[in-house]
């Protein structure tokens, strides 16, 4: 129920907007809902699975760089260059979640981190694409020859449509059995495996399709901005993701999202007020974490419960 | 065969050797008490069985199957159950899931992505069975959180026996449980016998010799005596390490 009210504001959105003369926060909107997909690809391993990734970055970065080297050697089309985006970050969030799913708390924070660091001097010393300067992509990504996401409305409604389907598939996951293992990961780890379950490949697969939606995500990124830059893999990212994730509440999969969406725009809003916004979005973070454990989502929902009785 | 069958395993913590050599064995079916005071190397010697820990030296055979360097997880695919000294139930669970996650992990594609494990009615079963087995039937809806602690302590053994494995390995079952629900969850254990091989460390004597077949001593990382619960009782090695101190 909730849920279909929430997409139908969404794809409301853009009309209204352009009807009150402010057709530009489609765009804001746009991005914001493709972070809203990689934060709740990250709260699947962050909340649900308790295993808390410092380079999600670099997933979505390398989901932007497979459509930036793609689109380099002249393959445009989305069929292609999506599917090559989530393999690559689905590939290199196993690669390294075999080793750093080793660790926990602290190490795997660290090991996380240091992946993140690689991937990002790895693409700073590709000089075949841009190296330090990113690249420009002179048009988006087609879907059969089509320019599908050619302005500002496709391009908005092809993110409400991903950010859709990955909220549907992460719930369904969620509820599934293999959800209810990585609950069991989170809160005992130990006593899974005393059950009998390799927690270790459960969670690895968890990690690997996390960093595959974060490809999806850099994908439209790159779309969005039509540049494809080093930056995306900071480390500065990763902890901004970490912020959506918990300021929304991590421990839902909506919350995450809507955490996603509050961020950019704060983001957007705060930055046209002063150039020192970053210290208002400091103190807002600051707020919640001390006084709202749950998340923005968190109490919210509580705030509504208590009205309705 | 054995069920389990433990060959001179050593195991040191810099100059303390917490097992010094320890050999025993769980028949079919056999209830074997492992007993010993505090600091002798129980809780060592379990965490090693059960994979927790790996041993210096030594073997451990499960079902004849050398698995003294496999994961925990393999142990308990070979047909290894444990429970916890301190309760390890997942609290934000209700007891039904809590027994239907330990029954998933013997069930079909264990980690199936698709449909919904709330309503899965081969998991749902196996907890009710489960849980009726320790005597939680009806307590299927609460929370592990809500549960008493001793009701807590069964829910651990409905868990370990989701799995129907070939021995149960007992981590002080009644540890802080009161008297009533220690008669309940040795009756509940008493139940049990013969269906199921248990290597059961307790330091409640009246439920050690009102269900062990064979009882192990611990003293320092070695095993002083073995024997059928009233010669242990009559040994005056024991009496004098350990029985002696507390009648």
């Amino acid at each position: 129920m909730r849920a279909a009210a929430v997409l139908l504001a969404l794809a409301a959105a853009p009309p209204v907007l352009e009807g009150l003369d402010a057709g530009f926060w489609v765009v804001t909107l746009s991005r914001a809902l493709i972070f809203a997909i990689a934060a709740m690809a990250l709260q699947f391993v962050l909340g649900r699975g308790g295993l808390v990734c410092f380079g999600f970055a670099a997933f979505m970065g390398i989901g932007a760089y497979a459509v930036g080297v793609a689109y380099a050697n002249g393959v445009e089309d989305a069929l292609v260059a999506f599917p090559l985006a989530m393999l690559a970050a689905g590939g290199f969030a196993a690669l390294t979640g075999l080793a750093a799913l080793r660790t926990r708390g602290v190490h795997f924070i660290m090991i996380t981190l240091a992946f993140g660091q690689m991937a990002y001097f790895a693409v700073t010393a590709l000089s075949a694409y841009g190296g330090d300067d990113g690249m420009t992509l002179w048009t988006r990504s087609t879907l059969g020859g089509f320019g599908w996401i050619e302005g500002r409305w496709p391009l908005y409604y092809a993110c409400l449509g991903a950010a859709a389907a990955t909220w549907a598939l992460l719930r369904a996951l969620g509820a599934s059995r293999f959800g209810r293992v990585i609950d069991g990961a989170r809160q005992n780890p130990g006593r899974m495996a005393a059950l009998g379950f390799d927690v270790r490949r459960a969670q690895l697969a968890a990690y690997a399709l996390s960093g595959a939606l974060g490809g999806l995500a850099g994908a439209l990124l790159a779309n969005h901005a039509e540049y494809v830059s080093p930056a995306y893999m900071s480390w500065h990212r990763s902890g901004e993701l970490i912020v959506m994730v918990v300021l929304g509440g991590a421990a839902s999969l909506g919350g995450a999202g809507f955490g996603a969406l509050v961020v950019v725009a704060l983001e957007e809003v705060l930055a046209g007020w002063t150039q020192h916004w970053r210290i208002a979005m400091g103190l807002i973070v600051l707020a919640v974490a001390l006084f709202a454990r749950d998340g923005l989502a968190g109490t919210l929902t509580g705030a509504l419960a208590r009205l309705r009785r | 065969m054995s069920v389990l069958a433990v060959e001179g395993l050593r195991k040191r913590f810099g100059a303390l050797a917490a097992t010094d050599g320890v050999s025993l064995t769980v028949a079919p079916g056999e209830v074997h008490a492992l007993i010993g005071p505090n600091g002798a190397g129980k809780t060592t010697l379990i965490a090693q069985i059960a994979g927790a820990l790996t041993p210096d030296a030594g073997a451990i055979r499960l079902m004849g199957r050398d698995v003294t360097r496999a994961p925990a997880h393999a142990r308990a695919r070979a047909g290894l159950a444990r429970t916890f000294q301190i309760s390890a139930t997942f609290l934000d669970m209700t007891a039904r899931e809590n027994a239907a996650l330990a029954a998933q992990a013997f069930a079909r594609r264990p980690l199936n992505p698709f449909g919904a494990v709330a309503r899965d009615r081969a998991l749902n079963a196996a907890a009710e069975a489960a849980l009726a087995q320790v005597g939680l039937a009806g307590r299927g809806d609460m929370r592990a959180r809500a549960l008493s602690h001793g009701e807590r302590r069964a829910l651990e053994l409905a868990m370990a026996l989701a799995g129907r494995p070939r021995l149960l390995l007992l981590d002080e079952p009644m540890a802080g449980v009161g008297r009533s629900e220690t008669h309940r969850l040795t009756e509940t254990l008493q139940a049990l016998r013969g269906t199921v091989a248990m290597l059961l460390v307790e330091h409640d004597m009246g439920a050690v010799f009102a269900l062990a077949d064979r009882v192990s001593v611990l003293v320092a990382g070695r095993v002083i005596a073995t024997g059928a619960p009233e010669a242990i009782r009559a040994d005056p090695a024991v009496r004098a390490a350990y029985l002696g101190e507390d009648g």
